[in-house]
């Protein structure tokens, strides 16, 4: 058993952290995993998050024992597991695809955890109906995987990963097979079920939004690296670097080149003056080439005029700002001077915020 | 109004390329494409087949002309004679033990073969050749390696001195060990097609339901018989099916190794078919036997084929 460090939570479930220190994992010549130091707090709610091929699902593989790293550690509970198979891991793992067994009744599917731990029979079906119970789908134990819809299965995929109380859980992008609908519900159910175990969980997603919801902690990926990890709020409000600045939000940060920095603002801090006499703020003329209203926001495509360079930017307005924009005018915007974000315009690393006169005159 | 129409039928095409059409209509191309094959089973199993059941309730034999119908007399007349009912038994024993032997180890293979190893490619090739291989041709090869006086087995077990002094098997001429000989020819023989099924059946198998097995805890076994085997049972089922009607209908290996002896104890019921039939000319008789396990063949396929539906998943 990993959890020799773990402590034993209110209700009895050992928990653990997970660490990751320096890992490694290369394909051939790819490298998937670069160099990656990660750890998790107790009962933490972890969100991976990055555009496919970035390495996540790999790390996250790694950390489950189902991929063994180039180099480097992990560690559950304190405990290095480097060389420990899965299942000694007290790892719990719920797939995309969900990987039911297609042979098994939702039972058998949820109890062959337990009975792969050599569990006594009344014992196992006293935990399985705990679980089924847990997500409400004890009417479905006698179904067979190919008989239930795609929420259903990926609630008996979660039964079946916290049937056997593991101490950590990871999760790889176990909504992405729902529809747009049921995701939402999913989420929230998702994370309330995590509230009340508290147990460790690493998720992967490629959806900020699922990100953003979900996650204490967010650990946003590149190239097999680890670009920032933060709570949800500062990922999004201090990205580290014009990656993350770019990676989050829908539309991305808007990032415009000053003589030796690029200055980044959201669309949704670009607003126009007329609506928010601040004073606080730069003042930005802005000619407006394209209007998408999407009911709740209106998205103004366009560019800057002088002084400023003429680059594209966004502005997104949310509904309750009427101020009257038509294509082709020219309005003055402004951004809060706390709202701008100054990054190095070689490494794309923060930098210093410095006044906005200095970079365009 | 007629202009329009005109216009029309220049952009649709004249009538007369109206059977290039045929290349979007399935309920023409279907039929036609499958047409040579029907053709082709019809002409060359199905007008066989039921001439040989014709043959098998007449009284031909290969120097008469005469076709006259004597109903089931001759079914009745061969099964009570012991050459007949050894061939029987012969045949049960043949198919269900060189079936057994390939499923297990076409499984240990195709298991082996799902890893990747140096050199695999090699191991790939040196199992599928004696399917490649004609298969008089690779079975004319055994009888030389069990060969009663250069068998290479024997002097190469001698030579490294498993087999003493006094020592010396004859693999065809002893009844056990000749059966087992066929049998493990036949193996041979059977155990390329089997593995290539059961590979191909493995991997089928989504990767992310071993990895749940292995996240579940699941031992070697219990993913193997609990997880992998019933996912591989379709599968299994299909190869299983093909190695037991090829095992109860084919004989060459038994008729290059044996020609069924010694003492006929190694006779089935296709080469006894053959035996009788052809090489002695009862062609009445032959045409019987060979069609005395049709039944039975019919309903076995029938039954794995339901079996293979049932299980088959998602």
């Amino acid at each position: 058993m990993v959890g020799g460090a773990g402590r034993l939570h209110r209700n009895g479930w050992r928990m653990a952290t997970v660490e990751a220190r320096d890992i490694r994992k290369s394909f051939g010549t790819v490298r998937a995993v670069d160099g990656v130091d990660l750890s998790t707090k107790e009962g933490e709610f972890l969100v991976l998050l990055g555009s496919s091929g970035c390495g996540k699902t790999t790390l996250l593989r790694m950390i489950a024992g189902l991929e063994k790293p180039t180099s480097g550690d992990v560690l559950i509970g304190g405990q290095v597991v480097n060389d420990l198979p899965p299942r000694a891991r007290k790892i719990a793992m719920v797939f995309q695809s969900y990987a039911l067994y297609p042979h098994m009744t939702v039972f058998k599917n949820i109890a062959f955890p337990l009975k792969a731990q050599g569990m006594r029979a009344d014992a196992v079906r006293q935990r399985v109906e705990w679980a089924a119970a847990l997500f409400g789908i004890e009417l479905l134990l006698h179904r067979k995987p190919r008989q239930l819809s795609g929420g259903e299965r990926q609630r008996v995929a979660l039964a079946r990963a916290v049937v056997r109380e593991p101490a950590v859980f990871l999760l790889d992008e176990p909504l992405s097979n729902l529809d747009a609908k049921l995701r939402a519900s999913a989420r929230d159910e998702l994370q309330q079920f995590q509230r009340r175990i508290g147990t460790t969980t690493i998720y992967v997603t490629h959806d900020q939004v699922e990100a953003m919801g979900l996650g204490d902690r967010i650990a946003v990926m590149q190239h097999g690296r680890v670009r920032q990890i933060g709570t949800p709020m500062e990922v999004y409000d201090e990205p580290a670097d014009t990656f993350v600045a770019a990676f989050l939000g829908s539309p991305p940060m808007n990032l415009i080149e000053g003589k030796d920095c690029l200055v980044g603002f959201r669309p949704e801090h670009f607003l126009p003056k007329e609506a928010f006499p601040m004073t606080e703020a730069a003042s930005v003329p802005f000619r407006v080439t394209r209007l998408e209203y999407l009911g709740a926001d209106r998205l103004l495509y366009g560019v800057l005029e002088r002084p400023f360079p003429e680059q594209k930017v966004i502005a997104k307005l949310p509904s309750t700002v009427t101020t009257s924009i038509r294509q082709g005018e020219t309005h003055e915007f402004v951004v809060k001077e706390k709202d701008l974000k100054f990054f190095d315009r070689d490494t794309g690393s923060r930098s210093a915020p410095r006044p906005l006169s200095t970079q365009f005159a | 109004m007629e202009a329009v129409k005109g216009e029309a039928r220049v952009l649709l095409g004249a009538p007369a390329t109206r059977f290039s059409y045929i290349r979007d209509r399935e309920e023409w191309l279907g039929p036609l494409m499958l047409g040579p094959a029907i053709l082709y089973i019809v002409l060359v199993v199905g007008f066989p087949f039921f001439l040989a059941l014709y043959y098998s309730v007449s009284d031909i034999t290969l120097g008469s002309r005469s076709l006259g119908f004597v109903g089931l007399k001759n079914f009745t007349g061969v099964i009570g004679t012991t050459k007949f009912q050894t061939a029987l038994k012969n045949t049960f024993v043949f198919a269900i033990l060189s079936q057994l032997l390939v499923l297990v180890l076409g499984n240990v293979l195709a298991l082996a073969l799902q890893k990747d190893f140096r050199g695999k490619w090699l191991v790939r090739l040196l199992i599928l050749l004696p399917w490649v291989a004609p298969i008089s041709l690779g079975t004319i090869g055994w009888l030389w390696i069990v060969d009663s006086i250069y068998s290479v087995i024997n002097w190469m077990l001698r030579a490294v001195g498993i087999f003493g002094p006094t020592f010396w098997p004859i693999w065809l001429g002893v009844p056990h060990l000749a059966m087992g000989t066929v049998i493990a020819v036949h193996v041979w023989r059977l155990l390329p097609l089997a593995t290539v099924i059961l590979l191909a059946g493995l991997s089928s198998i989504p990767k992310d339901i071993h990895d749940a097995a292995q996240v579940d805890g699941a031992s070697f076994w219990r993913h193997y018989f609990q997880v992998t085997l019933p996912l591989l049972l379709p599968v299994a089922v299909v190869a299983l099916l093909f190695g037991l009607v090829f095992a109860f209908t084919d004989m060459t290996v038994i008729y290059v190794l044996t020609r069924g002896g010694p003492y006929d104890t190694t006779q089935v019921l296709a080469s006894l078919a053959f035996f009788t039939g052809v090489a002695g000319g009862d062609l009445a008789e032959g045409a019987a036997i060979s069609l005395f396990l049709f039944p039975l063949l019919l309903a076995a396929a029938i039954g794995f084929l339901r079996i293979a539906r049932r299980s088959e998943v998602v």
